[in-house]
């Protein structure tokens, strides 16, 4: 299982880098979604995956999930929503003000 | 157990968040926020006192013992820094009065100004890893809205390429805490500490180290500055002066936190890399600032030096470098925003910042042109302003641990720096007056002279005056060598280590 996950993982973030390496402002925005979605499968990964426990731990319990990974992922959801909703507003504003949405033509020009 | 510990971090998010109901209400909005900055600077000359008597102290959120609960710390490197922060944001406040134009007052400028500062007092203060990464966002959020606020073209041009670097290098920073927790099961700073010093520095756990040097190096600009100079001059000067100050110095504290209290057990692979990391940086920065004829792409490379110089202090990891590093932190945020607000100053007055069309303007304001005299040579190291004390014990301490390469470069480059800070100071204040007070394209008013001129007086007296802060120093520098202090601070009576 853990070695599937790796792979998924391993995919997403290859489609987040490709896409954050094309030109076009809306897929670079897609693309650091997709990175950040591989990095909250990657946390809940590495917290350990179904170990058919619940989240507590008690005196004879041999199996116990690990809750902080969930936690931490479910911050790490918000945060990366806003921020996303942010950049999205953001990029619209920037096209709408500057009327191009091309990475190289917001490359900037030294007499403004 | 302390609970002030927790004011610096909660207290301007409070007050933001009541500011945002009084939204028209700029007169307001001023008072209030004045009074947050002098309240938060008060509390850290308050926590600075209690941990020089006590030791350091800590707040268990909630009652839960450290390796389970939110842990906050407060030891006196992080409470030095909380003051210095105040009185930049005290100072750059006081200027954004005047200069930041009553759209962005209107626009929430004020409650997001607070909150970046809470995000920056929460970063040196929580005892955590994932609280740092979160403390981070709420200082990173807030300067998005910072850099585009007013929504310029260059502003918003910008801001697209700030936000997509910073986006990056959150997902990073996440990375590093999943491999962290995955190899030792905690994220307590503390706990961190103990459980690597018990299962030793492997080379898996240097190679989780990197990747968070590689995080915390694109946040402080250390070799990864590549983005730096564009952002840093697109907001207006208040923002870009309060950036200079603190932003990449949150970075460069959690380097310091992070190579000292966890990563310390293999100094000649980490610290080495840390050190030719800094010295590429004050090269490449020194270059930078040489090479350009424009005062904010200047000041912006000499950002990137201070940065690799106060790496250099901690690359050393000795005692005499340690306490150069700090004493160079603290100086180097102060006059950083200094530095910026003057050339704001300039800028403002003469309506460009191409060096070749200012000259002469030490003939209409030459207090002006004095204040950026000595601002200049603090910023080189001139004794006996505040940039000296700092340079000498981090080239000694540099020198002790025989990097002698690496106090070389920092010595040669400060020589640039202080060329092309010269160079800014010759072409814009001597030569031929030709414009009269009245053709000038911007006025000063008390307001602007006040920040300044207090920032100059403190820079000065920093410099005269190191003695005064030389026992918190040295305390700060003690339990950064001594990671056991920090440790039985947080862990201290608890059984489960």
């Amino acid at each position: 299982m853990e070695t599937s996950m790796s792979i998924l993982i391993g995919v997403l973030f290859t489609i987040g880098t490709y896409l954050i390496l094309t030109k076009s402002l809306l897929r670079i925005i897609l693309g650091t979604s997709i990175i950040s979605h591989g990095v909250n499968l990657l946390i809940l990964t590495m917290g350990g995956l179904k170990t058919g426990g619940p989240p507590l731990l008690g005196k004879h319990d041999t199996t116990f999930t690990d809750s902080l990974p969930q936690a931490l992922i479910l911050t790490a959801i918000v945060i990366n929503f806003a921020v996303t909703a942010l950049f999205l507003v953001l990029s619209y504003r920037t096209y709408k003000t500057l009327g191009t949405d091309n990475m190289d033509q917001l490359r900037g020009i030294e007499d403004e | 157990m302390n609970n002030t510990v927790i004011l610096p971090m909660i207290m301007p998010i409070l007050l933001g968040l009541i500011m945002v109901i009084f939204r028209k209400n700029i007169r307001f909005q001023r008072l209030l926020s004045i009074i947050a900055i002098i309240a938060l600077a008060a509390v850290s000359v308050l926590l600075m006192n209690q941990i020089r008597n006590e030791g350091i102290q800590t707040l268990q959120a909630g009652g839960w013992e450290a390796p389970f609960g939110i842990t906050i710390v407060a030891d006196m490197f992080s409470a030095l820094l909380l003051l210095t922060t105040s009185i930049i944001a005290l100072f750059c406040l006081i200027f954004a009065f005047s200069t930041i134009g009553r759209d962005r007052e209107k626009h929430y400028f004020y409650p997001m100004f607070l909150f970046l500062i809470s995000g920056v007092n929460g970063s040196f203060l929580t005892g955590d890893l994932f609280n740092l990464f979160v403390c981070f966002e709420v200082m990173l959020i807030s300067s998005y809205v910072l850099i585009s606020l007013g929504g310029t073209k260059v502003q918003l041009r910008e801001s697209i390429k700030y936000i997509l670097i910073n986006v990056l290098s959150s997902s990073l920073f996440l990375l590093a805490i999943a491999y962290i927790y995955a190899i030792t099961g905690t994220l307590n700073l503390a706990h961190l500490s103990l459980r690597v010093a018990e299962a030793g520095q492997d080379g898996l756990m240097t190679t989780v180290a990197f990747l968070f040097l590689i995080v915390f190096g694109m946040k402080a600009a250390l070799f990864l500055f590549f983005w730096l100079p564009s952002s840093y001059s697109a907001p207006p000067t208040a923002v870009a002066a309060i950036f200079a100050g603190l932003l990449t110095k949150v970075g460069i504290y959690a380097i310091f936190r992070l190579f000292t209290l966890v990563f310390y057990h293999e100094p000649e692979i980490t610290h080495l890399v840390i050190g030719i990391l800094g010295a590429i940086t004050m090269v490449l920065g020194a270059i930078g600032a040489v090479a350009y004829w424009d005062i904010k792409k200047i000041l912006t490379y000499n950002v990137i030096v201070g940065v690799g110089f106060i790496i250099a202090g901690l690359a050393s990891l000795t005692t005499m470098g340690m306490m150069g590093s700090i004493y160079y932190l603290i100086h180097d945020m102060l006059i950083k925003a200094l530095i910026f607000l003057l050339g704001g100053m300039i800028i403002h007055l003469t309506g460009t910042s191409k060096l070749k069309e200012i000259s002469g303007l030490i003939r209409n304001h030459p207090y002006l042109g004095w204040m950026f005299f000595v601002a200049a040579l603090s910023l080189a190291g001139i004794p006996p302003l505040s940039g000296f004390l700092g340079k000498v014990f981090i080239t000694r301490g540099t020198f002790e641990a025989e990097y002698y390469w690496l106090g070389a470069i920092g010595l040669i480059t400060s020589l640039m720096v202080l060329y092309s800070i010269m160079k800014i100071f010759m072409n814009s204040f001597w030569g031929e007056t030709y414009v009269s007070k009245e053709m000038e394209k911007g006025k000063l008013n008390g307001s602007m002279m006040v920040s300044i001129g207090c920032l100059t007086a403190i820079t000065i007296a920093l410099g005269l005056g190191a003695e005064g802060i030389q026992d918190y120093v040295q305390i700060a520098t003690e339990s950064m060598l001594n990671p056991n202090m920090y440790i039985e601070a947080v862990m201290g009576g608890n059984p489960i280590r």
